[in-house]
């Protein structure tokens, strides 16, 4: 059996993004940053309950309505993207740092090691990373660093194995063959020589990989093993909207749609900063 | 042959052995001592802790520890949960049925409509407009789905069922959730394969012998093109374990994602590390069919 699959395709196919597209995402991507940055200037209190208000549809004074509390769901939904947006950057910083320094030592050392590494990164990355989360949620327990921790973990595997790829080309580059005859030490050679021209992808990759951690934290706080209640997590509020589903579409669907709306932004502008970086390679 | 078939073999048996160790490492790892890690959230007593000393070999050397938990999954004996005070196995054998026809009637539904789209939307507005659709379901969150298709479909028209696992009209909906996203990426793989088949010399031959465009498409081209999507076949495993977990919480159906998520909440971990396992053994079948299935989509495997 083949053990070395490749990453779900989606992210090398060549999807031509039209202009519109484009702008949206970028539109979206930057009142999710202002939503991040500064969300009392645009949405009121999330926690306000006003008991006389309580699941009232969609309307000039409340935009997406209200949920089972009386609370204004576009407030939440503001406020939220702080929670849901910062657990997917913290995991993926996590994810980018370990999977640099792993993919590193397994591309720079030899046989025996670079081989157990790999063959580890290539099982992890094949096996579901839903199910690696909740593996290292039981043993942690539940809560907000539990689940930034588990998800970093979950998807490091992707991030090592390509900085491990690159490293095996870089490391055969003349520059560092001339860095090693000037005699650089080996901190110096993997420091200023190695990683600096390994560091090239992962920017990209990370913008995409941060759409899927945000996905697998939505999904993860959504079975209540993030954030807990009354916090405006976004897959905590579709997780208590769900019981009200037959009389409020709105308190748990418009979350939902945040998430998504999101999601697909990074990976619109991931994809095509991927495409114009690898044709300016070509 | 025999030897490719063997090393596949051996290499899935590698994975297995890799899982069960994690999962026995990640139970050392655990805060406390091992038996309040099996324990849970269960009743401890002295009693139950000296039969979890017995069942587990505590009183005996690490190295033995370990091996004959190796040897007790190996048998199938995944032990037993102290919380709920049965054998794993039974708990698991009890829950498969619900998530293994959903898992099923999602793959078979996801596969059904990735072919379906890849071969029709050929023409170039249809293919953007079906290619975009693909790109918002793949980055839409699968709970996401089953919500709108459950806020529409059963609370609006009253179609299908709103909760539980009754009979089929129940599985309509969370197979369409959990296949959709697999449509969305094989669609898209599928296409990609197809246009790369028919830029081959052999398309050109075939056009040449006066075959119609779709004779070409279905008999010469698709061939080709199901090549890269049965590499990611592993890939759809993974979905279809990882998303059942969701989409049995949304549709409040039973099965094996229910047990888990309430063993991750309990801290029952005898059955976490065993879904672990359980799960790990299901990818390996997976990907040794993804392996046999090369061999039957391409003949030229056969003969090497």
């Amino acid at each position: 059996m083949s053990l070395a699959l490749p990453r779900p395709a989606t992210r090398r196919l060549s999807l031509r993004i039209p202009r519109p597209g484009l702008a949206l995402a970028g539109i979206v991507l930057g009142l999710a940053a202002a939503a991040v940055l500064w969300p009392s200037a645009f949405a009121g209190d999330p926690l306000a309950a006003d008991p006389l208000r309580v699941l009232e549809g969609p309307s000039a004074a409340h935009w997406f309505g209200t949920d089972q509390l009386g609370r204004d769901v576009l407030d939440r939904v503001v406020h939220g993207a702080r929670h849901s947006l910062s657990i997917g950057v913290a995991a993926t910083l996590i994810a980018v740092g370990a999977g640099l320094l792993l993919g590193l030592l397994a591309g720079l050392t030899h046989r025996f090691a670079d081989e157990a590494l790999s063959r580890t990164f290539d099982a992890l990355s094949a096996f579901p990373l839903v199910l690696l989360a909740l593996l290292f949620i039981a043993i942690a327990g539940t809560g907000t660093t539990s689940l930034i921790v588990a998800i970093g973990i979950a998807t490091t595997p992707h991030y090592a194995r390509v900085v491990r790829a690159q490293t095996l080309v870089v490391r055969r580059a003349p520059y560092v063959t001339h860095a090693v005859a000037f005699g650089a030490s080996r901190t110096r050679l993997v420091l200023r020589h190695v990683l600096p021209n390994v560091l090239g992808p992962i920017p990209v990759l990370a913008m995409i990989g941060l759409g899927e951690a945000i996905l697998i934290a939505a999904g993860l706080s959504f079975l209540g093993l993030g954030p807990q209640p009354p916090s405006p997590e976004w897959g905590a509020m579709l997780s208590e909207g769900r019981g009200y589903l037959h009389i409020a579409w709105w308190a748990s669907v418009l979350p939902g749609c945040a998430v998504t709306a999101t999601v697909i932004s990074l990976t619109v502008i991931g994809r095509h900063l991927q495409n114009r970086f690898e044709g300016r390679i070509q | 042959m025999i030897t490719a078939i063997a090393r596949r073999v051996a290499s899935g048996a590698i994975v297995l052995w890799a899982a069960a160790t994690a999962a026995y490492l990640a139970l050392l790892a655990a805060p406390g001592d091992i038996v309040d890690a099996i324990i849970g959230d269960g009743a401890d007593t002295p009693q139950i802790r000296s039969q979890i000393i017995a069942e587990w070999n505590l009183d005996r050397p690490a190295i033995v520890q370990y091996l004959d938990y190796l040897l007790r999954a190996a048998q199938g004996d995944l032990g037993r949960s102290y919380l709920l005070q049965r054998p794993v196995r039974d708990v698991i054998g009890e829950q498969i049925l619900p998530t293994l026809k959903l898992a099923v009637a999602a793959a078979v539904f996801g596969v059904v409509l990735a072919l379906i789209l890849a071969v029709t939307t050929r023409h170039r507005w249809v293919r953007r407009v079906s290619s975009t659709a693909e790109l918002i379901i793949v980055s839409t969150p699968p709970f996401l789905i089953g919500i709108v298709l459950l806020s529409v479909f059963s609370f609006r028209f009253g179609l299908f069922p709103v909760s539980g696992d009754r009979g089929w009209a129940g599985l309509v909906l969370p197979a369409i959730t959990l296949g959709l996203p697999i449509a969305g990426v094989l669609a898209q793989v599928l296409r990609d394969g197809l246009d790369r088949a028919l830029d081959e010399p052999f398309a050109v031959t075939a056009r040449a012998r006066g075959l119609r465009e779709r004779a070409v498409l279905v008999r010469h081209a698709l061939r080709h093109a199901l090549m890269p999507a049965v590499t990611l076949l592993g890939w759809l495993s993974g979905v279809l374990i990882g998303g059942v977990v969701i989409i049995e919480q949304v549709f409040g159906r039973p099965g094996l994602g229910q047990v888990t998520l309430q063993a991750v909440g309990n801290g029952d971990m005898p059955v976490v590390l065993a879904v672990v396992v359980f799960a790990a053994a299901a990818f390996v079948l997976i990907n040794t069919a993804a392996d046999l299935a090369y061999l039957l989509i391409d003949p030229r495997l056969r003969r090497s």
